[in-house]
């Protein structure tokens, strides 16, 4: 029998490879020899261009990094922002609508991965009912912001909008059916013959090639990591919250799923008690040297003329250089920012955590099928936007 | 708070005495500056003596009037005190500016090391694939330095 390689081009306009992945991949036969995942598609520059942006004009680049959680990312920045000039605190009710924003666009996330990875893998079903779901997230949004994915309403000093009235209400109720609706959506999946035969044994990482490949989020609990940011270095008083943090003891495609679908029910669990302890009162600093005042006020020239400096030429900020990460809903997202002491930041790099993730990709695939690669590809919950930034 | 200091304070006491340069700490974070010849037994120590077994970031900073041009920084986390560290030394001077790579010790540099020799022209010596990652092949230039036009050339 003749043995030949056969050099396949995935991507990148390829539906499961989730945006503008190209794979270049070696086959023996259906078996992969090697992958090497080609990226930079989408790459915008969005840290150079912050380097000359004043910090405010920023957040709408940084929510465009991962498109499919946008409040997320620009959550990471400002809170990086904050704690390079030293805010510690912000007024309560701002900090609990992040956190209920927060929590919301990780299970907008996690539902639009479901709807994927379920499709690449030949389970039309699931895709209807999460996007469905999802689209309900959207319409909050759209209500508080006026955007759907890109609500861009995080400021340095707390929020720029507050949430109209009703709209707790309907969060509220939105978290207290969605736990009740996944599991129909389970029932789809969890026992499905086929389901398990394609997830479970694929893609299996030991906790050792975890900490080696710098993994997060999912990935690195799928494998018994017990490593959540909002655990172990909380941010926005995450430690005053109930939620358990689900770990895997296989590590493979399999137990990711279930970690994710768990992390949902988790994130309507915090919602809940955010909902309930949301306090009426202020949702922006009184330090207008860096945060906006009320737009209702900006008629008077007391603080028309500090929101007029702050839009022209922004605020100075401490030389000095901060590292902030938080648990985005892909994984660990940081962001480290330089100051020279000047209204722009001198660097910004941003971690992002589907580039890191991406990268065991080459590993995993080596010796599975070509059909696996695609099993693969959704259960790293990659977005595109995100690696190349 | 205070018994992290501490723990630093005996970090920095058990590295060997003529690798550091300096410490800083700003806003709880502390930051040593190593010298390039001892980083990779820096890094050696930090990770199997103290833990810090998460390399969660690499990256440069070009500091463009300053000889050495190019900083490196390096991000840690340690899983058992959930603490992070930053460490940070130069490339060397000259043109292209080298530095070594710390492939060897985390795999999850490769891809971090990539994105510095794309976006700086920082070249990781021992790196086993340095290629562009995000910039094509033949692209002139590399854009994160400060003497790159933003719009592009």
């Amino acid at each position: 029998m003749r043995k030949e390689i056969i050099k396949l081009n995935v991507g990148p306009q390829h539906p499961s490879t989730h945006g503008v992945l190209r794979l270049l991949v070696e086959l023996e036969g259906e078996v992969v020899v090697s992958c090497d995942p080609d990226i930079g598609y989408l790459h915008r520059g969005i840290e150079k261009l912050m380097e000359n942006r004043t910090y405010h004009r920023s957040i709408p680049l940084t929510e465009r990094v991962d498109y499919l959680a946008g409040a997320a990312n620009s959550l990471g920045y400002v809170l990086a922002v904050e704690r390079l000039l030293g805010i510690s605190e912000i007024p309560e009710r701002a900090r609990y609508i992040r956190v209920i924003v927060a929590e919301l666009t990780r299970i907008a996330s996690h539902l639009f991965w479901l709807a994927t990875h379920g499709h690449d893998l030949g389970a039309m079903t699931p895709l209807f009912y999460a996007l469905r779901d999802r689209e309900i997230i959207m319409d909050f949004f759209e209500t508080w912001a006026g955007k759907r994915l890109f609500p861009n309403m995080f400021r340095v000093g707390g929020v720029a909008r507050d949430f109209p009235d009703g709209l707790e209400q309907e969060i509220k109720k939105f978290a207290l059916e969605l736990p009740q609706r996944m599991r129909d959506y389970e029932t789809l999946l969890t026992k499905n013959p086929i389901w398990i035969n394609r997830t479970k044994g694929v893609g299996v990482l030991t906790k050792e090639e975890v900490l080696d490949y710098g993994l997060s989020g999912p990935m690195a609990r799928g494998s018994g990591l017990n490593f959540d940011i909002r655990r172990v270095d909380p941010y926005l008083g995450y430690d005053e919250f109930e939620f358990v943090v689900p770990l895997g003891e296989n590590g493979d495609t399999y137990d990711r799923y279930l970690i994710r679908l768990e992390e949902m029910r988790q994130s309507c669990n915090i919602i809940l008690q955010a909902v309930d302890r949301l306090p009426k009162g202020d949702i922006m600093i009184e330090d207008y040297q860096v945060a906006f005042p009320p737009k209702d006020k900006v008629i008077n020239g007391e603080y028309l003329i500090p929101h007029y400096l702050l839009v022209v030429k922004g605020f100075k900020a401490p030389k000095g250089e901060i590292f902030h990460h938080t648990e985005a809903p892909k994984g660990e997202l940081g962001f480290y920012i330089v100051s020279d002491g000047s209204e722009h930041p001198y660097r910004v790099k941003i971690r992002t955590p589907s580039f890191v993730n991406l990268q065991v990709i080459s590993k995993l695939a080596k010796g599975r099928l070509l059909s696996d690669l695609i099993a693969l590809i959704g259960t790293i919950d990659i977005v595109l936007a995100d690696v190349d930034r | 708070m205070e018994n992290l200091k501490d723990y630093i304070k005996g970090v920095i006491e058990s590295l060997p005495p003529e690798s550091l340069v300096s410490h800083v700490e700003f806003r709880d974070q502390v930051t040593l500056v190593v010298r390039q010849v001892s980083l990779l037994e820096v890094l050696k120590i930090l990770k199997d003596d103290f833990g810090y077994k998460y390399l969660i970031d690499v990256t440069a900073v070009d500091r463009y009037e300053d000889d050495p041009r190019f900083e490196v920084v390096y991000h840690l986390w340690c899983h058992e005190r959930n603490c992070l560290l930053r460490v940070k030394t130069w490339a060397s001077q000259g043109e292209p500016p080298t530095i070594p790579s710390v492939v060897g010790l985390w795999n999850t540099a490769n891809w971090h090391e990539r994105e510095c020799f794309d976006m700086f022209g920082i070249v990781f010596e021992g790196h086993p694939d340095l290629r562009r990652i995000l910039l094509w092949e033949g692209f002139d230039g590399h854009p994160l330095r400060k003497d790159y036009p933003v719009e592009g050339r």
